[in-house]
Formats: structure tokens, sequence, C-alpha cells
């Protein structure tokens, strides 16, 4: 603290001393997103810099991966990521039909997406409203939660869960949609579709939101490529890419969407108002899907034959997937036993974890709350 | 490009640096020698046909023989990817830090540092990130045996069901 400090003469002929601060920020801080913590040096209201410490909710799911055994994993996957828990069930599903050369039915296909489409707008959705309460609006969260409550009655009925899943298993999907339970979805998006729109203009175009997330931590295209910023992130910064479409998986290839990029229209390309509505424009994408995934559903068996015992041969891959917080990369490394010898998550959290000690520099203390729910941070997610 | 085409790229640029390429089962990977390590990553950054300009995954396995440290790499421009590795000793690992091709690289080699116990030579901030700082060992290593206590508090507990089945036995 005090090698920062210096002496400013006044005129009168005593001095005025100013010194550097260091505060602590977490890792119980109502708006960091799950429990970290934060060390800033700051220098009145702009910092210095925010040194990021992690670890908080570590709980060791790569090594119980090793413990487990390939089905029995499934339900730990959940843990990863709990807000967008279906994508991690996705990923290491696909990483084990990889390793074991299985083919997931042409309907749980479309199950996974629709399961999984879902789980991304009810993702985006707590995004934006977390973000109105981190600077200081509660009723777009309110408002954001009530939409989300509905997806989570809708995947209730569907896998029996409202949090961690547990839907997908190796080879498709535990349960085929239940009766009459695609009109309710269809219904749903209907309801969706204008809602949106009112939240544009309850929050998103709001002077207010506007002026306290244009401009703010700006990431150009190369720093967020070499940073291995992914999904929304990347995409804020001009970086047209998505892994639904750039190296299709499961039943993507059939349906028709767009990938929304930065433009910057509110202040510079990638600042956080970007990245913010990019989690609006992907809802409607993701809405999109769902609509064509629901009207061109082929029948047919949900889940492949997978053998109790599944042993697949000796042998490493790495899947990828687009979950709500960007690219997830499973790599898994068989021994040819009915155990894994090494699970990686490779999540997109803590890749924009790493980059926030940079983009801090400067910063004002109350935009380091901005920047990290622009970024779409989640602790489960750092920490596995 | 496709990923043995990239390693047979390097062979052929490199003689001696990689050691051994994979088939596919079902990703290919080639492994070479951590001394030119350096060397080949900036090469497959700046060629433009190749242009890995993003590090998507480094991680370390632990073979119980030696220590593998695993980079997957990518290229946004060209759409294609590599996996390379190293081998490294299990008594001491110890390679060259890829922070300064790939700033990704930071964080994920602080967690292989904290959890198996390799050491990035040259890293800017090598601590542990995920375990506590004074925490015994490094977990991910296969002989890794958790403590039965983290200061006073028990990391394991006797289980009550398992209690009551052996009272009921006797």
């Amino acid at each position: 603290m005090s090698d920062a400090a210096e002496s400013i003469p006044r005129a009168d002929g005593s001095t005025l001393r100013t010194e550097e601060m260091t505060l602590n920020m977490g890792p119980q801080h109502p708006s960091t997103h799950g429990v970290l913590r934060f060390v800033i040096r700051a220098d009145g209201e702009v910092m210095r810099e925010a040194v990021p410490d992690v670890g908080y909710l570590h709980r060791s799911i790569e090594k119980i991966a090793e413990k487990v055994g390939y089905h029995g994993f499934m339900p730990y996957t959940d843990r990863v990521d709990y807000v967008c828990a279906m994508f991690t069930n996705q990923g290491w599903g696909m990483a084990c039909e990889k390793l074991g050369n299985i083919e997931v039915p042409r309907r749980g296909e479309y199950c996974r997406v629709i399961a999984a489409e879902f789980n991304r707008i009810a993702s985006h959705l707590l995004t934006v409203g977390l973000m109105g309460m981190d600077i200081g609006a509660m009723t777009p969260f309110l408002h954001a939660l009530r939409e989300r409550e509905m997806i989570n009655d809708l995947i209730e009925e569907l896998c029996g869960a409202r949090l961690t899943f547990n839907y997908m298993r190796i080879g498709g999907v535990a349960w085929d949609l239940p009766p009459g339970w695609r009109e309710k979805a269809l219904a749903y998006l209907d309801h969706l579709e204008p809602i949106l729109e009112e939240y544009n203009a309850l929050f998103s175009y709001n002077q207010i939101c506007v002026q306290r997330l244009a401009n703010v931590a700006p990431i150009t295209a190369e720093e967020a490529i070499n940073y291995n910023l992914v999904g929304p992130n990347l995409r804020a910064s001009g970086v047209k890419w998505d892994v639904r479409k750039d190296m299709p998986y499961s039943a993507y290839p059939d349906f028709d969407f767009d990938v929304p990029v930065g433009r910057g229209q509110w202040g510079t390309i990638g600042d956080s108002m970007d990245r913010y509505m990019m989690r609006i424009f992907e809802m409607r994408e993701s809405a999109k899907i769902l609509r064509q995934a629901l009207t061109k559903m082929p029948d047919g068996p949900v889940l492949a034959k997978v053998v109790r015992n599944f042993r697949p041969p000796a042998g490493e891959c790495q899947v990828r997937v687009e979950s709500a917080r960007g690219d997830q990369g499973w790599y898994v490394v068989s021994d040819g036993t009915g155990y894994p010898w090494r699970v990686r998550v490779r999540t997109g959290s803590f890749a924009a974890m790493g980059m926030i000690q940079k983009l801090s520099r400067g910063l004002m203390i109350a935009d380091l709350v901005v920047l990290i729910a622009s970024l779409d941070v989640i602790a489960p997610e750092i920490d596995r | 490009m496709e990923p043995l085409r990239i390693y047979e790229r390097l062979r052929e640029r490199y003689p001696g640096a990689v050691l051994e390429t994979s088939e596919k089962k079902p990703d290919p990977f080639a492994v070479i020698d951590p001394a030119v390590l350096l060397e080949i990553c900036r090469y497959l950054r700046d060629d433009p046909e190749l242009a890995m300009d993003c590090l998507s995954n480094e991680t370390g396995v632990d073979f119980k023989d030696r220590i593998e440290v695993v980079y997957h790499l990518f290229s946004y421009r060209h759409r294609h990817g590599a996996v390379l590795k190293v081998r490294l000793l299990r008594a001491d690992p110890r390679v060259a830090t890829v922070e300064g091709i790939w700033k990704s690289a930071n964080w994920m080699e602080r967690e292989i540092f904290d959890l198996l116990g390799v050491n990035f030579e040259g890293h800017s901030d090598l601590r542990r990130i995920l375990m506590p700082e004074d925490w015994p060992g490094h977990p991910l290593r296969k002989d890794f045996v958790e403590p039965q206590e983290y200061h006073g508090i028990a990391t394991v507990r006797e289980s009550p069901i398992v209690r009551l089945d052996e009272h009921r036995k006797k």
C-alpha cells in the first residue's frame, strides 16, 4: 500500500497524501455470479488492477470422472455448469459416442437440440436479468426470471428436473417428449418472441442501460482469439464463429439460423453492450431453431442400444459443443476399461475469467460488475 | 488442412522433432520434442498457411510412467486444428511455457501446475489456481492420496449407514 503513496504539496505548506487502496470483493458478493473473489488495487474509484481469485467452487469433477465410469458420470456433468446443464450433458455424451463409435438415432438428436436450445434461452434470460440487477435495476431481473420459470416448467415435464437435468444418455436421451408437450413448447415460443421486444423497450434500449454498458471494456477480435474467448463473447468482438454452424454436430445442419455478431451500434465493437445484446439476438435465433425442430421432428427411437458395461476402445478425442457460454471442449482419454483415464472440460468462463485481470486496468470499480455480467462468467464452470 | 498433413509438414521442417504421430483413434496427435516446442508453436502460429491463432485447450495427463501435456491448437482463419503432445519425466516434469505465444495458456498452465505439478519455465505467474495454496500434492496424479484432514477439518466422514449395516451383522 505504502509504496504507491505520494505527497502532494499544498499552498499553505501542508501536504495531501494519496495512496493506493487494496480492496477485497467477494467471495460472497451479490453480483459476482457465484462464489468468486477479486483483490482490487484501486486509486480512488479507478482500478489499477483486479486480480481474480477462483477455486471456491472446485469440486474436482474431472477426478470424479475417473472413479465413476462412463454412464455414472452423466449426472455429475450437470454440475459443471448448472445454469445450462443440457450442454454439459451433451458434451459428455458426444465425447463418449465419438470414442465408442455410437450413432444417435435421429429423433434422439432432435430431442437433444430441443432441450439444449430451451436451456440456452433459459440461460440467456438469466444473464439478461442479472445484467439488470448488477447495474441496479431489479425489475428486468424479475421479468426475465418469470419467462425462465416457464422454461423450467417445460423442462421439468420433459425430464423431471429443473436445474440439474441428467436428461441425456450416451447414445441419445433418456425420455421422448411427453404427450402434448410439443404444443406447449410452441405456445411458449409464441409468447417469448414479443416478450423479447418488451425487454428491449424496458431495459436494453433504455438510455441508462446503454450509457452504463456502451464503450465499457471493449475487446478486439485478435485479443479475444488470443485469450481463447468463445461463444457470445467472441462473436460480440466481430468474429463470426459458431460451433453449431462451422463445425456442425447433432441435428444442427437441418436448421436455418443466423449467427449474430457484434457491430458496435452503441459504441465500440466488442464492448459490454455488444456482449449483452448478443444474448438477446441469440434467444431469437434459438427460438427459430426450436420452431423448425418441433415441426420437422422425425419418428423413431430416442436412445441407441448402448451396453451397460460401456468400454470404448483405447484412444482419445476432443469434442466441441456450443454451450450458452460458448464453445465447450470435452477432452476424454480412454484406456479401454470401464473408467475414463482422463476427462478434461475446457469451459468458456475459465478463459473469460483469465482475461479480467487485463481488462480491469483503468476501469471504474462499478464497471467491474458490468464486465463480469457481460462476460457471463459462472463460477461452477470456472472451478469445475 | 488435415491434422496428419500438418504433422507431415512439421516432420519436413523440423527433422527429428516429431517423435511420433498417432493413428486416427479417433483424434490423431503428434508427440514432439519438448526442446523445440516453442519454435514449433511459433511456426504454427506465424505460418500463413497454418495460422494457429488460438490455443483452444491445454491440459495434462498422468500416464503413471510419464506425464503428457496436450495442446489443442485451432485456426479461426483456416478452420483447422492440431493436437500436440510433449512427454515429460514424471519425477520432475518441466517444459517451457507457451504463454508468450497464446495468452490463454496463462491460466490453463496454472491449472496444470496446480493439479498435476508440471513446472512451466518462464511462466509469469505460476501459482496454484483451484486448490488452496498450502494443499499437499497434486490431485490429478494417479497416485494422489487425499489427506485425512485439512487444517483440522475432516475430509472424510464415517457413513452412518455403513455403521448401521456393520452393527446388524454382529
